[in-house]
């Protein structure tokens, strides 16, 4: 399962957001933030309290099943009086929820939280980022582990001299996507595939912006 | 042109390199210092490229200094600030005005400098910078397009003789060698038997590597680089021996240790040169040369056949 993973930004950051705004309505959403504990009941429950002691008028609040969804228009409908009176939205989806919302509401919108990335989760909790659709993907080479992603600098031929005890030079809680690649590649009997030298990655194999249809 | 560190790295002699940094602003007093003592006592100096990516005046306009006083620069170039366009077009101007060595690296991540919000760019490794300049040799840039005028580099890498785990490091290394590096300076070692063991290795490759000598300021330095630099370990009986110096003279006892082991290097015959980093102390190099026992006259050369026959 894939999930958007996000993090609430800061309490003086969404006070300064909201300084010159009025009446806001709250939306949280029933999915990822859910579960990443950064925009479910409790979440929203909690941000409306503290709007409410520094004396803000909150007209309402709501946690939508999936904010991403189209049918997120029909779900608020019972809410358009509450969301009428309201000056601005205060979203704690992610932000593919509150652009949803901000496209079908016409309404301002703020978040609330910082979008991260879209990760796969790996055991209760835990989410890594493990594709970043770059759309030339080369996994057949690395054994199924993505460098693109996994490697801070987005390297397809090795590690860089700042790897150190299997870590990356950024963070020593983080692996070095390369010695994970090396690692496999050995366990596969298939090092020669790291041997090959990559050309130049093409950067322009997402298309920017992405657009598809069936 | 055929450049001067590329005839001394061919001559069979035990080539010496260092480096000069450039400063934060416009001020090239002490660089100029610098360049002006090494300039006649090493072969060639780099010039290093927003040092662990911490902006500063850059490595091209410092390479162009050297030049102009009479050194031989090596260009520094990281993959971290620039993408291929702006690259290629740093090595055309490199070409244009007589700079034809360069020393192709990553970079460090930009977290680790003075700028942690800027982008960082790495649209080619190392790796694929040295191809990237072997095809400018032959008159096409990366996007197949032919080139007017034909220029020549000598160009090399770097490789960390005691990173842990080695082997992915050993295959990047090979991969260096087979996009084109010519001359290879390693990380700093310390511990010479390692080092030896590493040149069993990297002997069979047709690559000139030149051995990494940081300058050890102090014992907490010492023990500080092994808690914080990737594949830098200085052993014990070191770090004691730093320790053991009288107050203050902690410095003459570094240069002892760092001229000590140059000198190893070059009577076993190890490598085909050194690499000395003396971050900050680039005063110091001399002592190191003389301690080490090099004079600027290039000392009894060392034929390439010594080396294979050992
Ligand atoms: S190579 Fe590209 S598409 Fe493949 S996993 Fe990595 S980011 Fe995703
Ligand atoms: S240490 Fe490993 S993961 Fe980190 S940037 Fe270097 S190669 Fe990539």
């Amino acid at each position: 399962m894939i999930r958007s993973i996000t993090r609430q930004k800061s309490e003086q950051e969404i006070d300064h957001l909201l300084a010159e705004l009025g009446r806001l309505f709250i939306i949280g959403c029933g999915t990822c933030t859910t579960l990443t504990r950064t925009g479910g009941e409790p979440e929203v429950r909690a941000m409306k309290g503290r709007l409410i002691d520094q004396g803000r008028l909150v007209t309402g609040d709501v946690v939508l099943p999936v904010a991403c969804d189209n049918l997120t228009q029909e779900a608020l409908k019972e809410y358009g009086q509450q969301i009428g009176q309201a000056d601005v939205l205060l979203i704690m989806t992610c932000a593919f929820g509150v652009q949803t919302i901000a496209s079908q509401l016409k309404k301002m919108v703020i978040p609330a939280l910082d979008t991260l990335f879209i990760g796969k989760e790996n055991g209760i909790g835990t989410f890594d980022e493990i594709c970043t659709q770059c759309g030339t993907c080369i996994l057949g080479e690395t054994g199924g582990i993505c460098p693109v992603t996994s490697c801070h600098k987005g390297l397809v031929n090795g590690p860089c001299g700042g790897t150190n005890n299997g870590k990356c030079e950024i963070d020593p809680e983080k692996d070095c996507a390369w010695t994970l690649i090396y690692n496999r590649l050995k366990e596969l009997g298939r090092l020669d595939s790291m041997r090959t030298l990559q050309k130049p990655r093409n950067h322009q194999g997402e298309p920017s912006p992405g657009k598809f249809k069936f | 042109m055929v450049s001067l560190f590329k005839q001394a790295l061919e001559s069979g002699k035990f080539v010496v390199t260092s480096e000069v940094a450039p400063p934060k602003g416009i001020n090239l007093e002490k660089m100029h210092h610098h360049i002006e003592l090494l300039k006649d006592k090493v072969d060639a100096m780099n010039v290093t490229d927003h040092q662990s990516s911490v902006m500063r005046f850059p490595s091209l306009g410092g390479v162009l200094l050297v030049k102009e006083m009479g050194g031989e620069p090596i260009l520094q170039m990281t993959c971290r600030d620039r993408n291929r366009l702006a690259l290629q077009a740093d090595l055309l101007f490199a070409a244009s005005k007589g700079i034809n060595n360069v020393l192709c690296l990553t970079g460090d991540s930009v977290l680790l400098g003075d700028h942690e919000e800027a982008k960082g760019v790495f649209d080619l490794d190392s790796s694929q910078l040295l191809a990237a300049i072997r095809r400018l040799e032959k008159g096409k840039d990366l996007g197949g397009n032919d080139l007017d005028g034909r220029l020549a580099f000598c160009a090399g890498a770097i490789v960390t003789p005691e990173a842990n785990p080695i082997e992915p490091q050993l295959i990047k290394f090979e991969k260096k060698i087979e996009a084109g590096a010519e001359f290879i300076q390693t990380q700093a070692v310390y511990d010479l038997d390692n080092f030896k063991k590493f040149m069993d290795y990297a002997r069979q490759f047709p690559v000139k590597i030149l051995a990494g000598i940081i300058l050890l300021t102090s014992a907490p330095m010492a023990r500080f680089m092994n808690k914080n630099v990737a594949g830098v370990n200085v052993p014990q009986e070191l770090i004691d021996e730093m320790a053991s110096a009288p107050k203050g003279r902690a410095l003459e006892k570094g240069i002892e240790i760092a001229g000590r082991m140059i000198k190893r290097i070059r009577d076993e015959r190890m490598c085909d040169g050194t690499h000395i980093m003396a971050i900050g102390r680039e005063e110091l190099v001399p002592d190191i040369i003389s301690a080490a026992g090099l004079t600027s006259d290039p000392p009894l050369p060392l034929r390439h056949h010594d080396i294979e026959n050992k």
